[in-house]
């Protein structure tokens, strides 16, 4: 992918805005971000980002945070303004509930919003082969941007075997 | 006595195993750490569960631990079924956190042979599995908990998400759930007033410096524990690797420093050992705090290599023998402060008498 300032260079630098429920992404590279004042010393690059982004994401939020602290976890009840008191989530079905809210507050956290480690022994199996999946479409990316189109081939027929061998787990699971 | 009480007086007799002085680069890491967190799906995490449902995790965590091999020959003990003191005694050892500590609600832990595994039933997260290790062994220490927490979760449908993974209580533990730290001992780095470089530099990659008792513990004898951050966006084994490789430039650093004290301040290094090691040896009344500074002194003379101090082990179990819960056990009753300091002081000089001249 490429950058949606210069078109130019690959983008590596992704930020996710919400605004009214309406989720927003921004793709940009280095340069951009960094004349765009949103670079920190090297070092620190990774969390100043995430809490300028976070601050986006929250001076978004502050105009409808009545709204916001209303929302409900439909499971156990815990109201989004009491997760925010407390820093404790309800239930597994919270990050369900406030996934909206969640995510930035996760990237402000981690820098990241996606897991890259172990799944539990019982599905493992099967997540692993979407983890493998994801990362191939990321390459996939990188690839077509790169314009390596003989790569990219290769990895999409990785992909295709992959799914195909995902959906041939959950037929068998389901017979 | 039932079993578990058997096993638990058995324990206090020993001190912890991770404060052994045997592992690898034990002269400068205590010891290793490795915490996963989990929740079962279908209870609501612990804060906001009813007593009932508590009660039900306790008896589900126990039942699949029991199929386990890792858990196979461990001992449960029931938060609310043990004293104050008992409880706290578990906090010192650092197999329970202070919230398990409090003991109100129904809260377990599951401690395996030589505490090498351990389980908190109901802290923040339903199960907080733990595995410690003496000196630096991160690796090690990873693919015994790596290999539990794979058992526990055939018998356990625990709380997860394809996409952000481990779904934890707080959004700080989010994904693998993993804490990896070591207890690292910095002596030369804070003598040669180093440590706030490295320290910052330790930060600034993205891992989390903290005190001997975790969370908002006060830096005590020179004892840092080194922790990773995140636990989205990575892997457990990378997380792992990056302490790792951050813990070995920290003990190359220290070891340095401490090659230079040696040549450039031998005496006064000495010296400052050796008056430690007297005050330890000699003192009549000694508080917790100044019995764990007088140690990182002598930690650094065992590791300098000088004669005729005591070995490692001995210096690494007063750490915890000398606080307040385990001095009172070892006492048999309760003791005030003033006491606690004359008593603590007598356990501390037999102990090094007792390995005298050997």
């Amino acid at each position: 992918m490429l950058c949606q300032i210069c078109g130019k260079n690959p983008a590596t630098v992704h930020f996710t805005e919400i605004h009214d429920n309406k989720m927003s992404e921004l793709h940009v590279c280095e340069r951009c971000a960094e004349e765009k004042g949103l670079h920190g010393d090297a070092p620190r690059q990774k969390f100043d980002i995430a809490e300028k982004v976070a601050e986006m994401i929250n001076s978004a939020m502050t105009t409808d945070e009545e709204r916001v602290g209303h929302v409900q976890c439909p499971r156990c009840g815990l109201l989004y303004s009491a997760f925010k008191e407390t820093g404790r989530l309800g239930c597994a079905e919270c990050y369900n509930a406030f996934q909206f809210q969640l995510r930035p507050l996760l990237r402000r956290i981690h820098g990241d919003t996606r897991h890259k480690g172990k799944a539990p022994a019982r599905d493992g199996a099967r997540v692993s082969i979407a983890r493998q999946v994801q990362r191939l479409y990321d390459e996939l990316q990188r690839a077509v941007a790169r314009e390596e189109f003989e790569r990219a081939a290769e990895v999409r027929d990785e992909i295709r075997r992959l799914e195909q061998q995902e959906r041939e787990a959950r037929a068998e699971e389901t017979r | 006595m039932s079993d578990a009480g058997r096993e638990f007086e058995a324990l206090l007799s020993r001190p912890s195993p991770w404060l052994a002085g045997d592992g690898p680069s034990a002269d400068l890491v205590v010891s290793t750490r490795i915490r996963l967190a989990r929740n079962l799906a279908s209870m609501p995490f612990t804060h906001r569960a009813r007593e009932e449902q508590l009660q039900g995790v306790v008896a589900s965590v126990a039942t699949a631990a029991a199929a386990t091999s890792a858990f196979h020959d461990a001992f449960l003990l029931r938060m609310n079924e043990i004293g104050p003191l008992d409880r706290q005694v578990l906090v010192e050892r650092h197999l329970v956190s202070h919230e398990l500590g409090d003991g109100a609600r129904p809260r377990g832990i599951l401690i395996g042979p030589q505490e090498r595994l351990s389980l908190m039933v109901n802290e923040e997260d339903h199960l907080r599995l733990q595995a410690m290790g003496s000196g630096f062994q991160l690796a090690e220490a990873w693919a015994v908990a790596d290999k539990a927490d794979d058992e526990l979760g055939q018998g356990l449908d625990f709380a997860f998400s394809e996409e952000i993974g481990y779904l934890t209580s707080c959004p700080t533990n989010t994904g693998t759930g993993l804490r990896a730290s070591v207890l690292i001992h910095l002596p030369a780095l804070v003598l040669l007033q180093e440590i706030h470089k490295v320290l910052k530099s330790v930060m600034q990659v993205g891992l989390n410096v903290r005190g001997l008792y975790g969370e908002h513990s006060d830096v005590m004898g020179n004892l840092f524990q080194v922790s990773n951050q995140t636990t989205l966006g990575q892997g457990e084994r990378e997380s792992i690797e990056s302490l790792d490789r951050v813990t070995r430039q920290v003990m190359e650093t220290e070891t340095r420093a401490r090659e230079r004290l040696v040549r450039d301040a031998r005496i006064q290094t000495e010296d400052k050992v050796w008056r430690a090691f007297g005050l330890l040896r000699y003192c009549r009344s000694v508080s917790a705090q100044e019995v764990i500074n007088l140690c990182s002194a002598v930690r650094l003379g065992v590791s300098l290599g000088l004669s005729g101090l005591c070995p490692l082990r001995v210096i690494n179990a007063l750490l915890v023998l000398t606080q307040p819960a385990h001095l009172q056990r070892h006492y048999g009753g309760e003791l005030t402060p003033a006491e606690r300091n004359v008593y603590r002081a007598q356990l501390v000089r037999e102990r090094l008498a007792a390995v005298e001249g050997k």
